[in-house]
């Protein structure tokens, strides 16, 4: 190999950079989250909890492409109570507190959902509130 | 190839560098835009296209450009131009970088770029720019690319691609005639909807092209060793006046349908470039100066031009001064003017001018560095395998 | 290059290709998501909507602005933009080159382009006019988005997803009306008070009326509407409908569109 001592330096330096997630905390991934159930004591959501962990992005564009695009505004229903579809009028009605539910599991996995720059939760929308 | 662009005289190094500090000014500019949001530049509710979609729609022109190299020598056999082709498809290259990155600046949101991809619009001009502009592209780096190695070995490039060659002269005349259709079927955009606004971009996309390619040969005779013929470059200046002549009457035909139909949607806009508009008691003029720029540089290279061989007296000095006119004119006039021009006058017949922000001119500074940091590349490249074969 | 490292080549590039391009592939055929755009899945609406039967030709709302009833009520106008802009948490913007409106006043002769404005009556000149998006039946702006990220609904609205948009503002430019408007800066900064029901946007994304597509299905009428139920100035319904009320207005009362020489088929009409 031409230029050895150039090379196997830079290429152990590489895998050293490119690995280092996996041993910066000493080969542990950190505690895992532990979402706070809705504080406001319910229990069921539109699916199960399981499903939820799984598929609740996928829902969530689901549901957005039925009532933005198709207007298809029929509301879920659960636990008999009804809500209209959609983030803001179903999901947050219940998680009312996203620093507690959302984003324990979404900074745990470095995942950066935009769906908040538009959509209010709660504390957001107390945030200004109107005052009349 | 490439490790023809890794030696060079300290001149090109030194070029090189300069066009860095300009393509670094424009990245921090551009990370603060893509932070703050694209309120930082002069664009506002009613001119939402500013410097960097004019800017895009002056560079594909520039990118079609090539084609006025690659018509006569590869259909028409014409001999003269065959060592040139290759700085007109490496130019194009460049040039639809630039493209593709003032588009990218320009979106609001544009790490969504992809959407245009995942949902295909084949109704939206803007769709169909993506695809002629990325075909384009690909077509003139595997034509350059291969031919250039095909020459390097010296043996004939190989059959299949002059499909290609043959391919890119309709995408060619079809990436220009896309970009203007963006402007073209807008029903609200008076100044904008007439048909003969894609020849137009045409006619002065086959004049800025090669009038670019010339100031490359001329500015590479004196730093790199490498002149393209008598024969070409007089050809090449024909096919510039020739073009140049078109897109004038073409303007002027412009004029006529706004002043003598004395409708205001087609006359207001060529009022405010040209003359001044007035509004409610208040003058807008400030593109007036650009525009009359770029009657006098296009008449000053015509007539530059002109005389050199009329009097047989085409020195590069002389060409070089008409071809910097010409392409600086052409820019002033699709650049600045065509764009602007048309956005002056609102839907509601509201008048709002248009000042880009120094951190707009920044990013827009830093793409144009950016292209020709490409470009440069690509031209040493090819200069090099030149150097290579002609010993 | 010789031949076993170009063979190599080939085939690492070509592997590449397929492994890059193969979950790409797998997505895009499998992901409902995908499938469903404004025009297919509409037609399945109609079933499943929860509200109000369908006439055959379908529904295609429209509004009527009626003027006389704002003439020297200019106040009136501005209930029905503060109703709309609180309602969907439309920021306010004080220089006009960053304004965002989704309804707004203008003179006639701004809002009336191809109406004669020569020798205009006194109370032409005096009032300004109500403007907003005219959810045209013929839109240009649908023609020209790249993503779909305006489109039209069946029921006539022209609605926009800013989920798609990548802000590329091809819609305003198309929009012969001037009625989108973009978010130059992040929007939350500069609204006063939220309304909890309704998401604000987010900067990069162009916006603009949507004749309170999310009101309609809970029986309520558009905000602006309902600001000046009392005056009755704004009548919103069907246009299909020939038993509606804005019909028989539209019977009753002569009507101007703004620009119908274009043909965009606007669906707010003025009785001036």
């Amino acid at each position: 190999m031409y230029n050895k001592i150039t090379i196997i330096p830079g290429l152990i330096i590489f895998v050293v950079l490119v690995t280092s997630p996996i041993w910066y905390n000493g080969l542990q991934a950190g505690p895992m989250p532990k979402p706070e159930l809705p504080p406001g004591g319910e229990q069921k959501c539109v699916r199960p909890a399981a499903e939820m962990r799984d598929i609740h992005m996928s829902l969530l564009n689901e549901w957005r492409d039925d009532v933005l695009r198709d207007g298809n505004r029929v509301s879920v229903t659960v636990n008999g109570k009804e809500y209209r579809k959609g983030l803001q009028m179903a999901c947050m009605q219940c998680h009312s507190n996203k620093e507690k539910f959302c984003d324990t599991c979404h900074e745990y996995a470095s995942v950066k959902p935009y769906c908040w720059d538009c959509h209010l939760s709660p504390a957001e929308a107390a945030s200004k509130k109107e005052t009349h | 190839m490439i490790e023809k662009a890794l030696k060079g005289k300290p001149a090109y190094w030194m070029w090189l560098a300069i066009l860095g500090v300009f393509v670094a000014i424009g990245a921090v500019c551009y990370l603060r835009q893509f932070v703050y949001g694209l309120g930082l530049t002069g664009m506002g509710r009613d001119i939402s296209w500013g410097l960097y979609i004019s800017q895009f729609t002056f560079l594909v022109g520039v990118a079609a450009g090539g084609l006025m190299l690659v018509l006569p020598y590869y259909v028409h056999d014409y001999k003269a131009f065959g060592r040139i082709t290759i700085l007109g498809e490496f130019l194009a290259i460049a040039a639809i970088l630039m493209c593709l990155m003032f588009i990218m600046a320009d979106l609001g949101q544009p790490l969504r770029g992809l959407n245009m991809i995942l949902h295909p619009t084949p109704n939206s001009m803007l769709f169909w720019d993506m695809v002629v502009l990325l075909g384009y592209l690909t077509l003139n780096i595997i034509c350059g690319w291969v031919i250039l190695t095909a020459e390097r070995k010296q043996v004939k490039p190989p059959k299949w691609v002059y499909i290609f060659v043959y391919i890119s002269i309709p995408f060619a005349v079809s990436i220009h005639t896309v970009t203007a259709m963006l402007y073209c079927g807008l029903p609200g955009r008076h100044f904008w909807l007439t048909a003969i606004t894609a020849p137009r971009f045409l006619a002065s996309a086959f004049a800025a092209g090669p009038a670019l390619i010339v100031l490359a040969c001329l500015i590479m005779k004196r730093v790199a060793n490498f002149d393209a013929g008598k024969e070409a470059i007089s050809k090449i200046t024909t096919i510039i006046m020739y073009a140049t002549i078109i897109n004038g009457f073409f303007v002027l035909l412009e004029f006529f349908v706004g002043y003598y139909s004395q409708i205001p949607g087609h006359m207001h806009s060529l009022e405010y470039l040209f003359f001044g508009l007035e509004h409610h008691g208040e003058t807008y003029n400030n593109l007036v100066p650009f525009m009359w720029t770029f009657v006098l540089f296009c008449l000053g290279g015509l007539g530059l031009l002109a005389y050199g061989k009329i009097k047989d007296k085409l020195s590069d000095g002389l060409v070089g001064a008409a071809c910097a006119m010409i392409f600086l004119g052409l820019y002033l006039d699709k650049g600045l003017g065509f764009v602007l021009g048309g956005l002056v006058v609102n839907p509601l017949n509201q008048v709002v001018e248009y000042y880009p922000t120094a951190n707009e001119i920044g990013i827009t500074l830093g793409i144009w560095a950016a292209g020709f940091f490409v470009l440069t590349l690509l031209y040493k490249i090819a200069l090099g395998v030149e150097h290579e074969v002609e010993g | 290059m010789d031949k076993q490292r170009r063979k190599f080549l080939k085939i690492a590039g070509a592997t590449a290709l397929a492994g890059v391009s193969a979950p790409a592939v797998v997505k895009l055929t499998s992901t409902p998501s995908f499938a469903s755009s404004g025009q297919e899945a509409a037609a399945d609406a109609g079933q499943s909507d929860g509200h109000g039967e369908k006439a055959p030709t379908g529904i295609r709302y429209g509004m009527v602005i009626d003027m006389r009833k704002l003439y020297g009520n200019q106040e009136l106008i501005d209930k029905a933009i503060d109703a709309c802009h609180t309602v969907h948490n439309v920021p306010h913007f004080d220089n006009k080159q960053n304004e965002i409106k989704w309804i707004w006043k203008t003179p006639f002769a701004n809002a009336f382009v191809e109406h004669s404005s020569y020798h205009s009556s006194k109370i032409t000149t005096d009032n300004d006019f109500a403007v907003l998006c005219n959810h045209c039946d013929n839109p240009p702006c649908v023609r020209v988005c790249p993503t779909k990220a305006t489109f039209q609904m069946e029921n006539g609205i022209v609605a926009m997803d800013y989920h798609r948009c990548i802000g590329c503002r091809f819609c305003m430019m198309g929009c012969p009306y001037g009625a989108r408007s973009f978010n130059w800066f992040n929007p939350r900064d500069h609204i006063e008070t939220y309304n909890p029901d309704f998401p604000t946007r987010t900067r990069g994304v162009v916006e603009k009326c949507n004749f309170c597509a999310e009101r309609l299905p809970l029986g309520k009428e558009p905000a602006c509407v309902e600001a000046l139920k009392d005056s009755r100035a704004l009548v919103f319904g069907d246009l299909n409908d020939p038993h509606s009320e804005i019909r028989q207005v539209l019977d009753k009362e002569p009507t101007i569109q703004r620009k119908p020489s274009l043909g965009t088929k606007p669906s707010i009409f003025y009785i001036v």
